[in-house]
């Protein structure tokens, strides 16, 4: 079918907004696979270390919801490999053969876990306490494993490597060199680590919620403390891969850098700007630190940073998505470790923190890291934008220039609220037959 | 052999062990969507959710362990097939999506009605999904799929003779697999009247493909020349097989071996598979785009090679274990009368 520059133009949209939603939809229940079987291995060691039963319960339980939202990822991802294909086959034509290795060692890692995942949720019964346990361990380590793999295809977009160019046409093609490029150890490290965070401070938030509805009993306590712990104890490791994270952007992609931080014109001594919007190319009502963003990008306060001028127009990012996302992400990352901190001040005498004041903010924690990752994941990717690939490929030249993608977006979104409300629905029903009275029995 | 056939092997080998393995999930679907209303239905939902419960998530990572086979080795074939097919491939991916939740929701709710509303999300999709996927078969064999991005109709490339073909195939080819599962797993489970109706099912799946099979050959022979004379040429010692195996099957069923009747319907359906393989090969996208002209570079080639050997190595024996414990006997090996709880997990009580 012929088509013309125009549909390609309307289809960029359209493709955007599938790929947009569907990913920022599975990257919720991606992150509660590769971090709840952590929190359900922890309670079922602890258990049968302890000999405790409301331990073990809690194992159960929390498998059973697993057992659901691993079913939901399972095929919330696989619409995924899909759609890269349905909308960028400019991406998978050319650049399928560098960066399709780490998919397929991703497609390996999730099988692995998908069928311990099998045997451990069918095998509570019919395997001995310490076998099905040990079945735990390789969902644990191939769902990080698939997270590793399947982030550092989105690294090589950012930083492309393992390849030449030849008059556009891809040569000597490398998959280990384009693998491990140069933004695969922050971009994997940070990932996992949010990973742990969304699905602990998840999890707490629950607990807290029956905290502060007087349910204190063991059961409600190791729950809460199982999925804290991880969370709070992920959340300083995590500033500090942000902060290199950060530094590396800028110097690999000075116009992310310049949007995340709405830094419009090249200037030295660049104060950090907290908040703001960009109106008529001016950045309006945003907090001024003075000279800190130089001061913590390169060490010297006084140090001179690209801005969006240095670039022509069709190469800037969406300035205010980028610096809003990237603001919120940072006001929620920093909210989570003054909440991890007080945990732990509190913690070292072996208790949990007794001020009403903690507990609503738990419950805020599991929404706020989601936000959190939600918002990273905009900042980095919106942040790439006009490129899909950076300086190598537009994001407008890898879209399929097929007719009709509008209505694959719209019957998209009425799938997945549909969806949204059905997962809903089947978490609060799971929770309500789950809360018996006697759930704290000795 | 070369590094490119090597990665086809791979890949042939993931297609042939989804179109059995989530064939026979699919299938189960079907049943379970003429199983009858909640009351006359229940006993045999129940059984489906058993059978396929613990394995149905593993089973459908063979899809996406195709995908990125074919995206990694042949990109060019993907960007092809999904840019011009990308209707059904939507509608394949909303099938997936309704069908796995839809079935794992059924399991959690207690009211019958909710139950009908997941269940009829979880059942069309088993046979939504399957005919979108032979539809798509049906457009590449069909030569509808030229290399290129968007380079064919995107209506006509899957509404046509052979895609509606490849689609009632796949259909009633999932169904037969599901079948003949299903009797083995009633007769472990002492289920002797439902060993009798999947047995029928079965019986009537196999003639009822034996007939779209013939009918099917005049349809390939003015639609599809190409994949027709691969067929009768190249492919027909295969074909062979796929029709003897299909005859042992029939002959097993009726004489109640329901466990051997596994071994043989699997060969049958896997010659099916390879049938058209073979009939095609050395062209991925009729007429003439073939195999050389499509493969990665040969560094890929290797690379993906090495991993998926590897990773096959490691997939393997844990598959067999999940089969094997999927079929042991819902007696407890351990942890005496814990029982019942984890069984009302698993088995709706579709009566209450």
């Amino acid at each position: 079918m012929t088509i013309g520059l125009a549909d390609a133009a309307s289809n960029l949209g359209a493709a955007r907004a599938q790929m947009a939603i569907s990913l920022g939809w599975h990257i919720i229940l991606a992150c509660l696979g590769v971090g709840l079987p952590l929190l359900i291995v922890i309670a079922e060691w602890r258990g049968q270390r302890t000999g405790r039963d409301h331990l073990g319960l809690l194992a159960r339980r929390w498998a059973r919801t697993a057992g659901v939202l691993f079913a939901v990822g399972a095929v919330s991802g696989t619409i995924l490999s899909f759609e890269m294909g349905i909308l960028w086959p400019g991406l998978m034509t050319t650049y399928g053969p560098v960066f399709g290795f780490p998919f397929a060692l991703e497609g390996i890692a999730f099988f692995i876990e998908a069928i311990f995942i099998g045997i451990y949720l069918y095998g509570w019964d019919r395997l001995s306490p310490r076998v099905h346990l040990v079945c735990g361990i390789p969902i644990i380590v191939a769902g990080c494993a698939s997270a590793f793999f399947v982030v550092t295809a989105n690294s090589w977009m950012n930083q492309p490597a393992g390849f030449t160019l030849v008059n556009g046409k891809l040569t000597d093609p490398n998959p280990l060199a384009a693998m491990f490029n140069g933004a695969t150890p922050i971009e994997t490290t940070h990932m996992i680590l949010a990973a742990y965070m969304v699905s602990g401070f998840l999890v707490a938030s629950v607990y807290a919620v029956a905290w502060l509805r007087g349910r204190r009993d063991d059961y409600v306590r190791a729950a809460f403390t199982i999925g804290f712990v991880v969370a709070a104890v992920c959340t300083p490791a995590q500033i500090v891969v942000g902060d290199i994270a950060a530094r590396y952007v800028a110097d690999h992609q000075p116009a992310k850098l310049a949007a995340m931080e709405a830094l419009m014109q090249t200037q030295s001594g660049v104060p950090e700007h907290v908040g703001g919007i960009v109106i008529n190319g001016r950045l309006v009502g945003a907090l001024e630190i003075p000279h800190a963003l130089s001061l913590l990008v390169n060490g010297d306060p006084n140090s001179t940073i690209v801005g969006l001028d240095a670039f022509p127009p069709d190469l800037q990012p969406p300035v205010n998505v980028v610096h809003i996302a990237f603001d919120i992400m940072v006001a929620c990352g920093t909210g989570l470790l003054g909440l991890a901190v007080w945990m732990f001040a509190v913690g070292v005498r072996r208790r949990l923190p007794v001020s009403r004041w903690f507990w609503r903010a738990a419950v805020l924690a599991g929404p706020a890291a989601t936000v959190a990752m939600e918002c990273g994941w905009i900042t980095t990717e919106v942040g790439r934008q006009p490129w899909i690939v950076y300086n190598v490929l537009r994001t407008k030249d890898a879209v399929n220039p097929a007719p009709g993608l509008w209505a694959g977006v719209i019957v998209l979104i009425i799938v997945y609220t549909l969806l949204t409300v059905a997962t809903v629905y089947i978490l609060r029903r799971i929770a309500s037959t789950q809360r018996p009275a006697d759930s704290a029995k000795p | 052999m070369t590094m490119a056939n090597t990665v086809l092997v791979f890949l042939w080998g993931g297609i042939t062990a989804y179109a059995v393995f989530a064939g026979a999930d699919f299938g189960a679907g079907f049943w379970d969507l003429v199983a009858g209303d909640a009351q006359r239905g229940a006993e045999q939902r129940a059984r489906i959710a058993t059978s396929i419960g613990p394995v149905w998530e593993a089973n459908h990572v063979w899809l996406i362990f195709v995908l990125v086979v074919l995206w990694t080795g042949f990109p060019s074939v993907f960007a092809a097939v999904a840019s011009t097919l990308y209707i059904p491939f939507t509608i394949a991916a909303f099938g997936v999506i309704l069908r796995g939740t839809g079935f794992a929701f059924r399991k959690e709710v207690t009211s019958v009605r909710i139950q009908r509303i997941f269940g009829a999300c979880f059942a069309a999709s088993s046979v939504i999904t399957p005919f979108a996927f032979g539809a798509i078969g049906g457009g590449i064999a069909s030569g509808r799929v030229p290399p290129g991005i968007d380079a064919g109709d995107v209506i006509t490339s899957w509404i046509n003779p052979t895609s509606v073909l490849g689609g009632v195939i796949a259909v009633c080819v999932c169904a037969y697999v599901a079948a003949v599962l299903l009797c083995a797993d009633c007769k472990r489970d002492g289920q002797d009247e439902l060993v009798e109706v999947f047995r029928r099912r079965a019986l009537v799946m196999a003639v009822v493909i034996a007939i779209v099979g013939v009918a099917g050959a005049p349809i390939l022979a003015i639609d599809s020349p190409q994949l027709f004379h691969g067929l009768i040429g190249r492919g027909l010692p295969v074909i062979t097989v796929s029709g003897l195996f299909g005859l042992a099957s029939i002959v097993l069923l009726w004489k109640r071996r329901l466990v051997a009747v596994r071994a043989t319907a699997a060969v049958a359906v896997i010659a099916v598979v390879w049938s058209w393989g073979v009939a095609q090969y050395p062209v991925m996208l009729v007429p003439s785009y073939g195999v050389a002209q499509a493969a990665a570079p040969d560094a890929v080639l290797i690379a993906l090679i090495i991993g998926l050997s590897i990773g096959i190595a490691l997939v393997i024996p844990a598959l067999l274990a999940l089969f094997h414990l999927s079929q042991s006997p819902a007696a407890t090996r351990h942890g005496g009368a814990a029982q019942p709880a984890e069984l009302q997990d698993a088995v709706p009580d579709r009566s209450r």
